[in-house]
């Protein structure tokens, strides 16, 4: 029997989060090797385990993948979460670029200079409000159906729901008018693996705080 | 008869390149619609062919695709360039996604003030020598094979011919240390389609200029 997915990042959301979120709702159970010093991550990338020296790095049936996409393509494949054809893989990936579009900004913000904070927090909240929120609302509409593409749940659904509890810490208010968006999040999130997912003392990691930037800023030596 | 794929985009390379690149390389004849004016950006976004209000946008299949990735990946499946099975599509995932990230870098330097243009476009030759190329050199050395996976061609192969010209055209001597890449550039470059595509008159579009970011900031308002 194949090992558990063992997953190498520090213990943060991150861009690792989202491989979380998949490998959850899919119900896999997977292991994970935190990188505490920015010693750990040095021999990670000296004994040839990080193909571009960086982290996300996943370990699973035998390869060391990394590259947040790679990863997640090759998890929701496996999982049968990339739908039923090409068509529809395209589908869902045109809906998987958009949240992550949306989710580097949120992403990036602690790093964001505090004098430009404010600012850049009100650009997030429009982005969501008139670009990001009314497309996905709009697929919804557009076929009545519980999930984004053919009738199924797939990663975007996974990937958008994520999305949108990042979205609700940021502000409640922004989820106001989409009604069919939280229909989704509700349903997701009562899938039971989603709802375990969602637990205390799952492996679900927290919002950054302080403590956690100066963290990841001194592993991977972020000025 | 299925219709040609139509791209929709600036007259220049930005984020559609990668797409033409594949494109020709497959032996995909295609056709461009440029955006030149306000009017005609905002006409897309209005008549809601635009998921997101940005482009690249390409008709395909009866389907109005965006995102650059998604755009991608679509026809790397369709023109069998993405692997036989999923081990190989991880392994040519995780390549394209390492040069795209390099590509990118060099088109959005453009649009930065002149220091710091510089400043990013040496980061690119930099990142190119010590993190990128040298992985590829390891890749085609420890198979000994003629393309990055499966001993075949596939998407891999073309965004990494892609990225070395692009970077050539930074630092001319990148390629130095890495003597199965030059052999590798030789070789896809001599592709019928893609040798037709690195051919004067082809839809190859040149590296960016003042000209075309001034037209890309008038037409996105930035």
């Amino acid at each position: 029997m194949a090992g558990k997915p063992k997953l190498h990042y520090f213990n943060g959301r991150g861009r690792m989060e989202c491989i979380r979120w998949l490998l959850a709702a899919a119900g896999v159970e997977f292991e994970e090797k935190f990188i505490e010093q920015p010693e750990d991550l040095d021999k990670l990338k000296n004994d040839g385990s990080l193909m571009f020296q960086q982290v996300p790095m996943v370990e699973i049936d035998g390869i060391k993948l990394v590259q947040t996409r790679a990863i997640l393509n090759y998890v929701a494949t496996k999982y049968n979460l990339y739908g039923k054809d090409m068509k529809e893989r395209a589908l869902i990936d045109m809906y998987s670029e958009g949240v992550a579009d949306l989710g580097e900004m949120i992403l990036l913000l602690p790093l964001c200079p505090p004098d430009q904070k404010d600012a850049k927090i009100a650009q997030i909240k429009q982005s969501t409000t008139n670009r990001y929120l009314p497309a996905f609302e709009k697929v919804l509409k557009s076929h009545g159906q519980d999930y984004l593409v053919g009738n199924k749940l797939s990663k975007a659904d996974i990937h958008l729901v994520e999305l949108l509890y990042l979205v609700e810490e940021l502000d409640p208010s922004l989820l106001a008018n989409f009604p069919l968006l939280k229909g989704l999040k509700a349903r997701v999130s009562n899938l039971p693996a989603v709802k375990k997912f969602l637990q205390p003392g799952s492996q679900r990691k927290p919002p950054m705080d302080e403590k956690t930037l100066e963290e990841a800023k001194r592993i991977f030596r972020i000025k | 008869m299925a219709a040609k794929p139509k791209l929709w985009y600036f007259h220049g390379r930005g984020r559609m390149e990668s797409i033409r690149w594949l494109l020709a390389a497959a032996g995909v004849e295609f056709e461009e619609e440029f955006l030149e004016t306000r009017e005609q950006y905002e006409k897309l976004q209005k008549d809601g062919r635009l998921l997101f209000g940005q482009v690249p946008l390409v008709e395909i299949d009866g389907m109005e695709l965006t995102q650059t990735r998604a755009i991608l990946s679509y026809l790397a499946a369709k023109y069998n360039l993405h692997g036989k099975d999923p081990k190989e599509t991880v392994r040519i995932d995780m390549y394209a996604d390492g040069t795209l990230d390099l590509m990118l870098m060099v088109a959005l330097a453009a649009f930065k003030p002149p220091e710091e243009k510089e400043e990013s476009l040496a980061l690119v030759v930099k990142k190119a020598k010590t993190r990128y190329f040298p992985v590829f050199e390891k890749i085609l050395k420890d198979h000994g094979e003629d393309f990055l996976v499966g001993n075949k061609f596939s998407w891999a192969d073309i965004q990494l011919l892609e990225a070395i010209l692009m970077v050539e055209e930074l630092d001319g001597s990148v390629l130095c240390d890495f003597p199965l890449l030059k052999e590798f550039k030789t070789r896809i470059s001599n592709i019928p389609t893609i040798k037709k595509f690195l051919q004067p008159g082809s839809q190859r579009k040149p590296p960016p200029d003042s000209h075309y970011v001034e037209a890309v900031r008038n037409v996105l308002q930035l």
